[in-house]
Protein backbone atom coordinates (compact mmCIF):
# COMPACT_ATOMS: atom_id res chain seq x y z
CA UNK A 1 0.00 0.00 0.00
CA UNK A 2 2.79 2.41 0.86
CA UNK A 3 4.87 3.24 -2.19
CA UNK A 4 7.64 5.66 -2.94
CA UNK A 5 10.14 7.40 -0.75
CA UNK A 6 8.94 9.59 2.08
CA UNK A 7 11.77 12.13 1.58
CA UNK A 8 10.31 14.22 -1.25
CA UNK A 9 7.07 14.41 0.74
CA UNK A 10 8.97 15.49 3.86
CA UNK A 11 10.76 18.21 1.92
CA UNK A 12 7.53 19.57 0.45
CA UNK A 13 5.76 19.33 3.82
CA UNK A 14 8.57 21.36 5.39
CA UNK A 15 8.40 24.01 2.69
CA UNK A 16 4.61 24.41 2.68
CA UNK A 17 4.55 24.54 6.48
CA UNK A 18 7.29 27.13 6.69
CA UNK A 19 5.66 29.16 3.92
CA UNK A 20 2.79 30.03 6.30
CA UNK A 21 5.21 31.11 9.01
CA UNK A 22 7.29 33.23 6.62
CA UNK A 23 4.18 34.77 5.09
CA UNK A 24 3.03 35.63 8.61
CA UNK A 25 6.25 37.58 9.27
CA UNK A 26 5.96 39.28 5.91
CA UNK A 27 2.45 40.63 6.38
CA UNK A 28 2.45 41.09 10.18
CA UNK A 29 1.06 44.49 11.07
CA UNK A 30 -0.43 44.94 7.61
CA UNK A 31 -3.26 42.45 7.71
CA UNK A 32 -6.00 41.81 10.24
CA UNK A 33 -5.77 38.27 11.63
CA UNK A 34 -9.42 38.51 12.71
CA UNK A 35 -10.70 39.25 9.21
CA UNK A 36 -12.98 37.02 7.11
CA UNK A 37 -10.16 35.51 5.03
CA UNK A 38 -8.53 34.07 8.12
CA UNK A 39 -11.85 32.98 9.48
CA UNK A 40 -12.34 30.96 6.30
CA UNK A 41 -8.86 29.37 6.25
CA UNK A 42 -9.31 28.64 9.95
CA UNK A 43 -12.56 26.83 9.15
CA UNK A 44 -10.86 24.78 6.43
CA UNK A 45 -8.00 23.80 8.73
CA UNK A 46 -10.40 22.89 11.56
CA UNK A 47 -12.71 20.85 9.33
CA UNK A 48 -9.75 18.97 7.91
CA UNK A 49 -8.29 18.25 11.32
CA UNK A 50 -11.64 17.22 12.82
CA UNK A 51 -12.23 14.93 9.85
CA UNK A 52 -8.81 13.35 10.31
CA UNK A 53 -9.26 12.94 14.07
CA UNK A 54 -12.68 11.29 13.91
CA UNK A 55 -11.51 9.08 11.06
CA UNK A 56 -8.45 8.01 13.07
CA UNK A 57 -10.73 6.88 15.89
CA UNK A 58 -13.47 5.25 13.81
CA UNK A 59 -11.50 3.93 10.84
CA UNK A 60 -7.81 3.75 11.83
CA UNK A 61 -5.35 2.67 9.18
CA UNK A 62 -2.26 1.84 11.26
CA UNK A 63 -1.64 -0.04 14.47
CA UNK A 64 -4.99 0.99 15.99
CA UNK A 65 -6.75 -1.20 13.45
CA UNK A 66 -5.81 -4.04 15.77
CA UNK A 67 -8.07 -2.64 18.50
CA UNK A 68 -11.80 -3.24 18.76
CA UNK A 69 -14.04 -0.41 17.51
CA UNK A 70 -16.25 -0.78 20.59
CA UNK A 71 -13.23 -0.41 22.88
CA UNK A 72 -12.12 2.73 21.05
CA UNK A 73 -15.61 4.18 21.37
CA UNK A 74 -15.86 3.35 25.09
CA UNK A 75 -12.40 4.85 25.69
CA UNK A 76 -13.37 7.99 23.78
CA UNK A 77 -16.66 8.29 25.67
CA UNK A 78 -14.86 7.94 29.01
CA UNK A 79 -12.35 10.60 27.99
CA UNK A 80 -15.21 12.97 27.12
CA UNK A 81 -17.05 12.26 30.37
CA UNK A 82 -13.90 12.95 32.41
CA UNK A 83 -13.32 16.14 30.41
CA UNK A 84 -16.84 17.35 31.24
CA UNK A 85 -16.78 16.27 34.89
CA UNK A 86 -13.37 17.79 35.55
CA UNK A 87 -14.32 21.17 34.18
CA UNK A 88 -12.31 20.83 30.98
CA UNK A 89 -9.14 19.08 32.16
CA UNK A 90 -7.85 17.82 28.81
CA UNK A 91 -4.75 16.06 30.16
CA UNK A 92 -6.84 14.07 32.65
CA UNK A 93 -9.36 13.17 29.94
CA UNK A 94 -6.65 11.90 27.61
CA UNK A 95 -5.03 9.94 30.44
CA UNK A 96 -8.31 8.18 31.26
CA UNK A 97 -9.17 7.58 27.59
CA UNK A 98 -5.77 6.12 26.77
CA UNK A 99 -5.73 4.11 30.00
CA UNK A 100 -9.17 2.69 29.20
CA UNK A 101 -8.12 1.61 25.72
CA UNK A 102 -4.96 -0.03 27.06
CA UNK A 103 -6.94 -1.79 29.81
CA UNK A 104 -9.73 -3.02 27.55
CA UNK A 105 -7.31 -4.21 24.88
CA UNK A 106 -5.04 -5.92 27.40
CA UNK A 107 -8.08 -7.69 28.89
CA UNK A 108 -8.94 -8.94 25.41
CA UNK A 109 -12.43 -7.45 25.53
CA UNK A 110 -14.27 -7.32 22.21
CA UNK A 111 -17.40 -5.18 22.19
CA UNK A 112 -17.97 -4.66 18.51
CA UNK A 113 -15.81 -6.05 15.79
CA UNK B 1 2.88 21.36 32.19
CA UNK B 2 2.59 22.41 28.54
CA UNK B 3 5.95 20.68 28.05
CA UNK B 4 4.58 17.43 29.49
CA UNK B 5 1.48 17.44 27.28
CA UNK B 6 3.60 18.24 24.25
CA UNK B 7 6.06 15.49 25.13
CA UNK B 8 3.25 12.93 25.40
CA UNK B 9 1.82 14.02 22.05
CA UNK B 10 5.17 13.51 20.39
CA UNK B 11 5.54 10.21 22.23
CA UNK B 12 2.32 9.22 20.48
CA UNK B 13 3.65 10.59 17.23
CA UNK B 14 6.80 8.48 17.60
CA UNK B 15 4.74 5.33 17.96
CA UNK B 16 2.67 6.36 14.95
CA UNK B 17 5.92 6.78 13.03
CA UNK B 18 6.99 3.25 13.89
CA UNK B 19 3.64 1.86 12.78
CA UNK B 20 3.73 3.78 9.50
CA UNK B 21 7.03 2.30 8.41
CA UNK B 22 8.65 5.59 7.37
CA UNK B 23 11.48 5.06 9.83
CA UNK B 24 12.88 6.92 12.83
CA UNK B 25 15.04 9.33 10.85
CA UNK B 26 12.17 10.59 8.72
CA UNK B 27 9.99 10.93 11.82
CA UNK B 28 12.66 12.93 13.65
CA UNK B 29 13.28 15.13 10.63
CA UNK B 30 9.57 15.94 10.42
CA UNK B 31 9.53 16.96 14.09
CA UNK B 32 12.57 19.14 13.42
CA UNK B 33 11.61 20.78 10.13
CA UNK B 34 7.82 20.78 10.07
CA UNK B 35 7.29 21.11 13.81
CA UNK B 36 3.54 21.25 13.82
CA UNK B 37 2.02 18.03 15.05
CA UNK B 38 -1.35 18.14 13.22
CA UNK B 39 0.40 18.57 9.87
CA UNK B 40 2.88 15.83 10.70
CA UNK B 41 0.08 13.43 11.61
CA UNK B 42 -1.94 14.30 8.50
CA UNK B 43 1.19 13.64 6.43
CA UNK B 44 1.86 10.23 7.97
CA UNK B 45 -1.77 9.13 7.82
CA UNK B 46 -2.15 10.12 4.16
CA UNK B 47 1.19 8.50 3.35
CA UNK B 48 -0.23 5.38 4.97
CA UNK B 49 -3.29 5.31 2.68
CA UNK B 50 -1.00 5.83 -0.31
CA UNK B 51 -2.13 9.37 -1.17
CA UNK B 52 -0.20 11.08 -3.95
CA UNK B 53 2.50 13.64 -3.18
CA UNK B 54 0.29 16.46 -4.49
CA UNK B 55 -2.76 15.52 -2.39
CA UNK B 56 -0.65 14.95 0.70
CA UNK B 57 1.21 18.25 0.38
CA UNK B 58 -2.05 20.12 -0.11
CA UNK B 59 -3.49 18.56 3.04
CA UNK B 60 -0.41 19.48 5.09
CA UNK B 61 -0.48 22.97 3.61
CA UNK B 62 -4.16 23.46 4.51
CA UNK B 63 -3.74 21.93 7.97
CA UNK B 64 -1.01 24.41 8.74
CA UNK B 65 -2.78 27.57 7.54
CA UNK B 66 -3.42 28.34 11.20
CA UNK B 67 0.30 29.08 11.63
CA UNK B 68 0.04 32.30 9.64
CA UNK B 69 -2.44 34.15 11.88
CA UNK B 70 -0.52 32.80 14.88
CA UNK B 71 2.71 34.33 13.60
CA UNK B 72 0.94 37.59 12.77
CA UNK B 73 -0.47 37.93 16.28
CA UNK B 74 2.64 36.88 18.20
CA UNK B 75 5.61 38.40 16.38
CA UNK B 76 4.72 42.06 17.07
CA UNK B 77 4.69 41.20 20.81
CA UNK B 78 8.17 39.69 20.64
CA UNK B 79 10.03 42.51 18.95
CA UNK B 80 9.34 45.96 17.63
CA UNK B 81 12.27 45.82 15.21
CA UNK B 82 11.71 45.78 11.47
CA UNK B 83 11.39 42.29 10.02
CA UNK B 84 14.80 40.69 9.57
CA UNK B 85 16.36 37.25 9.69
CA UNK B 86 15.61 36.97 13.40
CA UNK B 87 11.92 37.23 12.65
CA UNK B 88 12.13 34.45 10.10
CA UNK B 89 14.09 32.32 12.54
CA UNK B 90 11.66 32.82 15.40
CA UNK B 91 8.69 32.18 13.10
CA UNK B 92 9.75 28.56 12.72
CA UNK B 93 9.48 28.13 16.48
CA UNK B 94 5.89 29.34 16.61
CA UNK B 95 3.64 26.32 16.95
CA UNK B 96 0.38 25.75 18.80
CA UNK B 97 1.84 25.19 22.30
CA UNK B 98 4.56 27.83 22.20
CA UNK B 99 2.13 30.36 20.76
CA UNK B 100 -0.54 29.77 23.40
CA UNK B 101 1.92 29.97 26.31
CA UNK B 102 3.74 32.97 24.86
CA UNK B 103 0.57 35.02 24.35
CA UNK B 104 -0.09 34.64 28.07
CA UNK B 105 3.45 35.19 29.31
CA UNK B 106 5.02 37.70 26.97
CA UNK B 107 2.94 40.79 27.84
CA UNK B 108 4.21 40.50 31.43
CA UNK B 109 7.88 40.49 30.40
CA UNK B 110 10.01 43.58 29.80
CA UNK B 111 10.10 44.18 26.02
CA UNK B 112 13.86 43.66 25.72
CA UNK B 113 13.64 40.17 27.26
CA UNK B 114 10.72 38.87 25.24
CA UNK B 115 12.59 37.73 22.18
CA UNK B 116 15.24 35.77 24.08
CA UNK B 117 12.68 34.33 26.48
CA UNK B 118 10.59 33.02 23.62
CA UNK B 119 13.62 31.68 21.83
CA UNK B 120 14.83 29.76 24.89
CA UNK B 121 11.39 28.47 25.81
CA UNK B 122 10.62 27.28 22.28
CA UNK B 123 13.97 25.62 21.77
CA UNK B 124 13.42 23.61 24.95
CA UNK B 125 9.98 22.49 23.74
CA UNK B 126 11.39 21.78 20.29
CA UNK B 127 14.04 19.57 21.88
CA UNK B 128 11.41 17.85 24.02
CA UNK B 129 9.42 17.01 20.89
CA UNK B 130 12.47 15.46 19.27
CA UNK B 131 13.16 13.37 22.37
CA UNK B 132 9.47 12.46 22.51
CA UNK B 133 9.44 11.32 18.90
CA UNK B 134 12.51 9.15 19.40
CA UNK B 135 11.27 7.79 22.74
CA UNK B 136 7.84 6.93 21.29
CA UNK B 137 9.49 5.12 18.41
CA UNK B 138 11.89 3.15 20.60
CA UNK B 139 9.29 2.35 23.28
CA UNK B 140 6.89 1.06 20.64
CA UNK B 141 9.44 -1.61 19.87
CA UNK B 142 9.74 -2.79 23.47
CA UNK B 143 6.50 -2.11 25.35
CA UNK B 144 3.64 -4.62 25.37
CA UNK B 145 1.24 -4.33 22.44
CA UNK B 146 -1.75 -2.78 24.30
CA UNK B 147 0.43 -0.01 25.74
CA UNK B 148 1.83 0.76 22.28
CA UNK B 149 -1.73 1.01 20.97
CA UNK B 150 -2.46 3.39 23.82
CA UNK B 151 0.45 5.59 22.73
CA UNK B 152 -0.91 5.73 19.18
CA UNK B 153 -4.33 6.64 20.62
CA UNK B 154 -2.95 9.69 22.51
CA UNK B 155 -3.18 12.15 19.62
CA UNK B 156 -6.63 11.40 18.20
CA UNK B 157 -7.96 11.44 21.77
CA UNK B 158 -6.10 14.67 22.61
CA UNK B 159 -7.25 16.46 19.47
CA UNK B 160 -10.84 15.38 19.97
CA UNK B 161 -10.90 16.75 23.52
CA UNK B 162 -9.23 19.97 22.35
CA UNK B 163 -12.04 20.40 19.84
CA UNK B 164 -14.71 19.82 22.46
CA UNK B 165 -13.56 22.74 24.58
CA UNK B 166 -13.71 25.03 21.55
CA UNK B 167 -16.87 27.14 21.76
CA UNK B 168 -16.09 30.07 19.52
CA UNK B 169 -16.16 31.50 17.03
CA UNK B 170 -19.28 29.70 15.89
CA UNK B 171 -17.92 29.21 12.35
CA UNK B 172 -15.10 27.15 13.83
CA UNK B 173 -17.46 24.99 15.89
CA UNK B 174 -19.52 24.36 12.75
CA UNK B 175 -16.34 23.48 10.86
CA UNK B 176 -15.40 20.95 13.55
CA UNK B 177 -18.84 19.34 13.44
CA UNK B 178 -19.05 19.18 9.65
CA UNK B 179 -15.45 18.00 9.34
CA UNK B 180 -15.94 15.35 12.00
CA UNK B 181 -18.99 14.00 10.15
CA UNK B 182 -17.58 14.22 6.65
CA UNK B 183 -14.09 12.95 7.46
CA UNK B 184 -14.87 9.24 7.99
CA UNK B 185 -17.61 9.19 5.33
CA UNK B 186 -15.47 10.70 2.59
CA UNK B 187 -12.56 8.48 3.64
CA UNK B 188 -14.81 5.52 2.81
CA UNK B 189 -15.60 7.06 -0.57
CA UNK B 190 -11.99 7.90 -1.44
CA UNK B 191 -9.16 7.65 1.10
CA UNK B 192 -6.85 9.64 -1.18
CA UNK B 193 -8.93 12.78 -1.75
CA UNK B 194 -11.40 12.38 1.11
CA UNK B 195 -9.51 14.45 3.65
CA UNK B 196 -8.88 17.37 1.29
CA UNK B 197 -12.54 17.49 0.27
CA UNK B 198 -13.51 17.30 3.95
CA UNK B 199 -11.35 20.30 4.78
CA UNK B 200 -12.21 22.49 1.82
CA UNK B 201 -15.88 21.48 1.58
CA UNK B 202 -16.65 21.25 5.29
CA UNK B 203 -14.69 24.38 6.14
CA UNK B 204 -16.24 26.47 3.39
CA UNK B 205 -19.74 25.20 4.22
CA UNK B 206 -19.22 26.09 7.88
CA UNK B 207 -17.95 29.54 6.98
CA UNK B 208 -20.94 30.24 4.69
CA UNK B 209 -23.45 28.77 7.13
CA UNK B 210 -22.13 31.03 9.85
CA UNK B 211 -22.50 34.07 7.58
CA UNK B 212 -26.06 33.02 6.75
CA UNK B 213 -26.98 32.56 10.42
CA UNK B 214 -25.42 35.92 11.24
CA UNK B 215 -27.49 37.66 8.60
CA UNK B 216 -30.65 36.02 9.93
CA UNK B 217 -29.86 37.04 13.48
CA UNK B 218 -29.29 40.57 12.27
CA UNK B 219 -32.71 40.54 10.57
CA UNK B 220 -34.50 39.23 13.63
CA UNK B 221 -32.70 41.65 15.90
Amino acid sequence: MVEGSVWPLLLVATLVTYSWRALGVLVAGRIDPDGPVFEWVGCVAYALLAGLTVRMILLPIGALRGTDLGCRLVATALAIIVLRRSGGNIALGVLVGVGALVGLTAAGIKIWN
Amino acid sequence: MPGLVLFCSFLGFGSLVRGSGIGLTAGMVSSLTVWGLPGQIAMIELYGVGASLAVNSMAVWLTNTRLMPMVITLVPHLTRARPGWRHYLIAHLIALTTWAVALNRVPNLPPEQRFSWFFGFSVVLWGLSLIGTAAGFVLSGTLPEPVVLGLVFINPCYFLLLFLVEFRPRSRVLALALGGLAGPLLHLVDPDWGLLVTGLGGGTAAFLLDRLLRRREACHG
